[in-house]
């Protein structure tokens, strides 16, 4: 039966992370973007929160919580809301820990995910974007080849979280024209994680090309079975997290608008300011509810790929309209760093470039 | 719950209808659209006896029989319901699914305004009978989305309410007024000093001398709808015809009614727009997979041809705008105060299925363009979700003051 409400223990989870993302992300985003670094403190915080491990089963440490991509998507709109940087490194280690739960054998469950179920931080991630013109999910340029029941990885990938420190990496690549995803150690032979990357937003998140020169890695190192459900899941967590900043934005300008004054009245109560602002509320709701169905659809277990991906563009374009808006609203004010809407315009731009940087 | 699924009684009735509106609307979709002003009376009859209890724009129909269960689980989801079943016949032909005998807007503002005494008088008559039509006259000649600037009034003399003005664009207005035993609901002040406060809704019978259909228009869609010019001169209609409160307080209560009936009904408006743009995606589909184009979703957008991102745009808006509708609908009927969330369905629904509709007879070119293919008439019929029943931008005014919690005075 048709339902807009999320559910008593959705709506606990949701206020929790919501007041996390108030009280804990908010007031560290402009200085994080500022500095380029990442206030290690507020992970530690969120890792007690247990939003990652939670999902991890009894078998393997963890709690065994059910994984609802609907419940998830909450939680990423509001940490997004909070702050989109510290949302993707504190979330990292469910590029790992997610697929591995999904699609992994034993052995890999029992070597990876136990790394995630201790008491501190513990980075995880996944490289998918390769730094070329016309990157394509699926005609990666990375390659694995399999060799005397060994992989030979080769290829460069780029925007990859935390690659400096994770425990894991999983890195998708070309098999047979198939994409297949591979867990490496970070002592790979072969395997270079480069210089810091340097993007436009999501400065405090510590992003990284690599390259892959002849990895020679195990059989046993590639994950089993469909790669596409993975994708979608990374999708809807995109999106999510496209609504979470969008919200920002709107909620942002909309107060602004109240606030300032021009020829005798507050901004707001001009119709051309007051339009867009209407236009802005309806679409981030419009797109958080395409982003509901596709998660819910997942969670039915059914293919969700055009659902999800769909959702993806549409709040993709949403949200660098919306963060726009927000960002004309305030005029010259709104290009000023003091206020955060730039950032979120610039954090948002990315949204119809990233694959594969967040999942539930 | 966060849910998207439709329960499997609505599931059949949408099944049932779609079968309704593919094998008997769209055979006469184009010829209905070419002799405007002329209608399908043996559909219409069909239709009469066959969607009762379908629809329900809360006019009172009730199932006359079935377990008590059943009718609370028909009443939990009723306008949810409704929406589906509308997208189906808008989707089969949306001029034909306003020319539905039906209570309508009529039915909905004594639904949402009336007594229970005046529940019964004038809706049962939808229960049974011949097929009858109920309608709503607000618009005049100088006055469309400012409602409360209406100039037909209505002066108490005696026993009875005297009506004087202009109503125009009234849906269905000839068939309620001189075609059936229907009626008229006509909104007019009592007191124009007192500005909202002072208007009314009073239902005026079919054939209540005074009351004549002045002109009925011609229009660049919707043609099987008719839609009329109603005069009133000394029309006189008794006096507990007025629905609510007939004193005049200062408050407005009576405004507030026209405003709460636009709650029920902007939904289902909504959901007639997302049937037409569903046509139009679903004949583009079929297009394409006969020109053997696939859609390919997992693809970049950099590295889509335009058709496919062009489809995938109307696929999604489309979604969006049923979304946002259902909510709406849904709200209504778990008794959550929806007019925002009713407003955002409008808006978004009459832009869409204008920008898809138009978008859809681009991408077919000169095959989009002919009268040989319903296209063109789903063009034409779609703008209309963007004016009616609020204008896109009179609903983009509402958001914006529900949003920033602003009096009418404050945003004007």
């Amino acid at each position: 039966m048709l339902g807009f409400q999320p559910d008593d223990e959705q709506k606990l989870i949701r206020d929790t992370v919501a007041e996390f993302a108030r009280e804990q992300l908010r007031p560290l985003a402009h200085e994080a973007d500022e500095s380029g670094v990442f206030p290690t403190s507020v992970a530690q915080q969120a890792w007690e929160l247990g939003l990652v491990q939670s999902t991890i089963p009894e078998a393997y440490g963890g709690v065994g919580a059910e994984s609802s991509a609907v419940t998830g998507s909450l939680i990423c709109e509001e940490l997004a809301w909070g702050d989109l940087s510290l949302t993707l490194h504190m979330l990292s280690p469910q590029l790992v820990t997610y697929p591995v739960i999904m699609l992994g054998t034993h052995e890999q469950k029992a070597q990876i995910l136990g790394d995630y179920v201790g008491p501190h931080f513990t980075a995880g991630t996944a490289a998918v974007m390769e730094p070329r013109f016309g990157f394509d999910l699926n005609e990666l340029t990375t390659t694995a080849v399999q060799h005397n029941g060994e992989f030979v990885l080769n290829g460069a990938k780029c925007f990859v979280p935390l690659a400096a420190e994770a425990a894991h990496l999983l890195v998708y690549a070309r098999r047979d024209n198939g994409i297949a995803a591979f867990l490496l150690p970070q002592d790979t032979p072969g395997l270079t994680i480069g210089e810091r990357e340097k993007n436009m937003g999501l400065k405090a998140v510590a992003t990284y090309e690599l390259s892959l020169d002849n990895c020679r890695i195990p059989a046993s190192s590639q994950l089993q079975g469909d790669i596409q459900p993975v994708f979608n899941r990374s999708r809807v967590a995109l999106s999510a997290m496209a609504v979470g900043v969008a919200r920002a934005a709107y909620e942002y300008a909309r107060e602004y608008a109240k606030e300032r004054r021009a020829f005798g009245t507050a901004i707001a109560q001009k119709q051309a300011i007051a339009f867009m602002l209407a236009e802005m509320a309806m679409e981030v709701d419009a797109a958080r509810l395409l982003v509901w169905e596709a998660a819910w659809k997942i969670d039915t277990g059914a293919d969700a790929t055009r659902e999800a991906c769909l959702a993806k563009n549409y709040a993709a374009t949403m949200v660098l309209k919306v963060a726009d808006n927000a960002v004309q609203i305030l005029g010259g004010h709104g290009y000023i760093r003091d206020h955060p809407v730039e950032r979120w315009l610039r954090n948002g731009r990315g949204f119809a470039t990233f694959e594969g940087l967040a999942m539930i | 719950m966060i849910d998207f699924s439709l329960s499997p009684a609505i599931e059949k009735n949408r099944d049932m209808i779609h079968a309704v509106a593919d094998g008997t609307m769209r055979p006469i979709s184009r010829e209905y659209d070419e002799r405007e002003h002329e209608k399908p009376t043996e559909w219409l009859n069909m239709m009469w006896e066959a969607s009762k209890n379908l629809i329900s724009f809360g006019d009172g129909k009730k199932k006359a029989s079935g377990k008590a269960e059943a009718v609370e689980r028909h009443l939990s989801e009723r306008t949810v319901r409704s929406a589906v079943l509308i997208e189906e016949l808008s989707w089969g032909d949306v001029g034909l699914y306003l020319s539905i005998p039906h209570s309508a807007l009529g039915g909905a503002a004594v639904a949402a305004a009336g007594t229970p005494e005046q529940k019964e008088r004038f809706l049962s008559r939808f229960r049974d009978g011949e097929p009858k039509w109920g309608a709503m006259a607000i618009t005049e000649p100088g006055c469309g989305s400012d409602s409360a600037a209406l100039t037909t009034t209505a002066v108490q003399d005696g026993d009875q309410w005297v009506i004087n003005g202009t109503k125009i664009f009234c849906t269905s207005g000839l068939m309620a007024a001189e075609k059936s035993e229907g009626f008229v609901v006509v909104w007019a002040t009592v007191d124009k000093s007192a500005g909202r406060a002072g208007i009314k809704a009073f239902v005026v019978e079919h054939h209540t001398p005074g009351m004549t259909v002045a002109k009925v228009e011609d229009k660049m869609g919707i043609r099987a709808s008719d839609t009329a010019m109603l005069v009133f001169e000394d029309c006189r209609i008794p006096l507990d015809n007025v629905l609510g409160q007939a004193e005049v307080k200062q408050s407005t209560t009576g405004f507030k009614g026209v405003m709460a009936t636009f709650d029920a009904t902007r939904p289902l408006v909504a959901a007639s727009a997302l049937g037409v743009a569903r046509a139009a995606v679903d004949y583009v589909r079929e297009t394409f997979a006969a020109e053997g184009i696939t859609i390919r979703y997992v693809t970049p957008q950099t590295k889509l041809t335009t058709l496919e991102r062009d489809f995938m745009d109307m696929e999604a808006n489309l979604q969006a705008a049923r979304l946002l509708t259902w909510r709406a609908a849904w709200m209504l009927d778990q008794g959550i105060q929806n007019n925002l969330e009713a407003s955002m369905a409008k808006a978004k629904a009459g832009s869409m299925v204008t920008q898809v509709t138009q978008k859809a007879v681009e991408l077919l070119g000169p095959l989009g363009y002919s009268r040989k293919t319903l296209l063109e008439k789903w063009m034409r019929d779609a703008k209309i979700s963007d004016i009616y029943e609020g204008t896109q931008q009179i609903n983009l005014l509402i958001i914006a003051r529900r949003i920033l919690g602003y009096s009418s005075q404050e945003l004007n």
